[in-house]
């Protein structure tokens, strides 16, 4: 709560650090600082030791998927043969080139459209004193804690009624309307600007819509992209509304169609461990890249949210 | 506010148009100031408010409130997709105490909760705490703690069934190096929890950021006065950091809670499908969400689904009540200055 003020507004999570970790820090003199749990080469002992099993299972999966069929449970990291054909195979095996078309397709919209809804609606929260605002902001908040499942059925009804329930629309269409979570951390973000940018603007005859796409949304780009990337992730990555609503193999998306292949298995077929491992080596991949273009932002936004609890 | 907003839009006051009206006392001067900008600004400035967060309005009432209802009305009924629908009265809801799946998958579900949760916090704050001071490598870990929780989770259950598989997974392997034959994690009904556990602890690298945040975030002079007082480094743990970082404690704690009574996909990849259905073969793994999945979209048994729905919803809401309540008494916000 106090310490978000400290921070600038969508400062890099460098900057959080240095603020840390500097500013904060006292004129040293002799005393020990934080209670550590152990001593400086212990702890990257044991962080390195922690690190090897949180690695561990990738290395293990990309070894796996670069093994013959029966050899996929053997458990040496190098594999004895190496068979690259698994990768070129999969391509042709499953429509796993048209699954990944789909699912950057619905996770491009799915991004995009809750980055620009949520912005607009967090803006309205942030900048605004209007009636009801805080009773509506509760609501919100109040739609965060409610189970998904709960709106389901209805939701599937919904899109039954309009014929859209075997289409890609439902995975991506709900995010034009905001999501409560990313209003949340937006607004928290653009209540942080300060306030005579505005007023500023306002006596140079900016319309409200200026104020938000010229002023707010420049200042809190590395908000935004937290936004997107999150979002990346959560449709990326997504099963449930996959497996609701696509009937039609061409429009699976990865997730779903990573399942049905599993699922010819448990029909009777022979388990191809290592198509699914390749599989599943292609489907993470793009995830890591979007980690490691996001980082600097992804972390400090994930930290920014925390420490609103 | 909105007895004030009835009054018509009577010109300001003051009049004066200048930027920096004549000072009279400071507070006088921002009272005027408000009310000038209530007058004024209020008509427009409230239609465009609105304006900007209509599409979460729309969204609200067409995505949650409308669909809640409907899952209301739908729960006294034995909708199924296609044939008459009729009114049933209470009788879902008395089904639901007598469906042996249902008391089995919310078993299943608190238990796995209730392991997994606990589990996660103790090992993401002592990741943490490692975490702290180790200056550039900081951010190389933070980031391999990550990864895990980027990794797509139908492809966590592919890679549960891999290694913790029985005869040849790699964890029994590692146990039997150390002289422990390991159990069937996949197969072995009181194994399959314990396994799944394992397996999303691997994914709590959100977590562990969120705590190193807050540890960051302790002021550095209450441990160097605990320190004069001759505190151990337990006691400095238990009466500096805990309280400190409780607010992110209780964050984790909640979102935690509520994210695991709803865990689906990696129960569902390892053990249900299309083909298994409608068989039972894997109880143990049969957890809440699941069942909810199966009887509403593959025995398309909607309105039973819905009565399922609002016990879910109830369970997670008498469980985040107490959690509340009893965190109340050691969530501890500095200055509380909102």
């Amino acid at each position: 709560m106090t310490g978000l003020t400290t921070l600038p507004p969508g400062g890099s999570e460098q900057a959080a650090d240095d603020a840390a970790t500097t500013a904060v820090r006292p004129p040293r003199h002799g005393a020990r600082k934080r209670p550590g749990i152990l001593g400086r080469p212990l702890r990257l002992l044991a962080l390195t030791g922690a690190s090897v099993i949180f690695i561990y299972p990738f290395l293990w999966l990309i070894s796996a998927s670069l093994k013959p069929s029966e050899r996929v449970f053997d458990n040496e990291l190098i594999p004895d043969t190496w068979q690259f054909e698994n990768y070129t195979r999969i391509w042709d095996e499953v429509q796993l080139l048209t699954w990944l078309g789909n699912s950057a397709a619905v996770t491009l919209a799915a991004a995009t459209a809750v980055t620009i809804s949520s912005s607009v609606v967090a803006f309205g929260f942030a900048y605004f004193r209007f009636p009801g605002r805080n009773a509506l902001f509760g609501l919100v908040i109040a739609t965060m804690m409610l189970p998904a499942v709960v709106t389901m059925v209805p939701q599937y009804l919904i899109w039954n009624w309009l014929h859209l329930a075997s289409s890609q629309i439902p995975l991506w269409a709900p995010n034009l309307f905001g999501s409560a979570f990313y209003i949340f951390l937006l607004r928290q973000f653009f209540l942080g600007l300060p306030r005579e940018l505005f007023e500023a603007a306002r006596l140079d005859g900016a319309s409200y819509w200026a104020m938000f796409w010229r002023i707010a949304v420049p200042l809190c780009r590395p908000a935004l992209v937290v936004t997107f990337v999150f979002e990346v992730q959560a449709a990326w990555t997504d099963l449930v509304r996959p497996l609701i609503y696509l009937r039609d193999p061409d429009l699976y998306t990865v997730p779903r169609g990573l399942k049905a292949v599993l699922d010819q298995f448990g029909e009777g077929g022979e388990m191809r461990w290592e198509i699914v491992c390749a599989a599943s080596v292609v489907v993470t991949l793009p995830m890591i890249l979007v980690f490691f273009l996001g980082q600097r932002y992804f972390v400090s936004g994930i930290a920014t949210t925390g420490r609103k609890g | 506010m909105s007895t004030r907003s009835a009054t018509p839009p009577a010109p300001a006051p003051t009049p004066a148009p200048t930027p920096v009206p004549a000072p009279e006392s400071p507070a006088a001067e921002r009272r005027a100031r408000v009310r000038r900008w209530r007058a004024s600004w209020r008509r427009h400035d409230t239609r465009a408010a609105y304006l900007f967060i209509s599409p979460w309005i729309f969204g609200f009432v067409v995505l949650t409130a409308g669909p809640m209802i409907a899952s209301l009305v739908l729960s006294f009924t034995n909708y199924d997709g296609i044939g008459p629908t009729k009114g049933v009265g209470m009788e879902n809801y008395r089904q639901l105490f007598e469906d042996p799946q249902v008391a089995t998958s919310l078993m299943n579900t608190l238990l796995f909760s209730a392991m997994r949760v606990p589990l996660s916090m103790a090992l993401a704050l002592a990741l943490a705490m490692l975490l702290l001071r180790v200056g550039r490598a900081a951010g190389f870990f933070r980031t391999v703690f990550y990864l895990p929780v980027m990794t797509p989770s139908v492809a966590v259950g592919i890679l549960f069934l891999l290694l913790f598989n029985g005869n040849m997974g790699l964890i029994n392997n590692v146990l039997g190096f150390f002289g422990v034959s390991g159990p069937s994690w996949t197969t072995d009904g009181t194994w399959v929890k314990p396994g799944l556990v394992l397996t999303t602890l691997w994914a709590l690298g959100g977590t562990v950021v969120i705590y190193l945040a807050a540890l960051r975030n302790v002021p550095q002079d209450l441990y160097e006065a605990a320190e004069l007082d001759g505190a151990s480094r337990w006691k400095a743990f238990r009466h500096v950091t805990l309280p400190q970082i409780s607010g992110a404690l209780f964050f984790t704690l909640i979102v935690n809670t509520i994210a695991s009574l709803q865990t689906f996909t990696e129960a569902y990849t390892a053990f249900f499908g299309t083909s298994n259905a409608q068989t039972y073969s894997h109880e143990a793994a049969l957890f809440y969400v699941v069942y909810l999945f199966q009887q509403a979209f593959q025995f398309m048994h909607m309105g039973y689904a819905s009565a399922l729905s609002w016990l879910l919803f109830l369970v997670i809401l008498v469980i985040t009540i107490i959690q509340v309540k009893v965190s109340k008494r050691f969530v501890y916000y500095e200055g509380d200055t909102r």
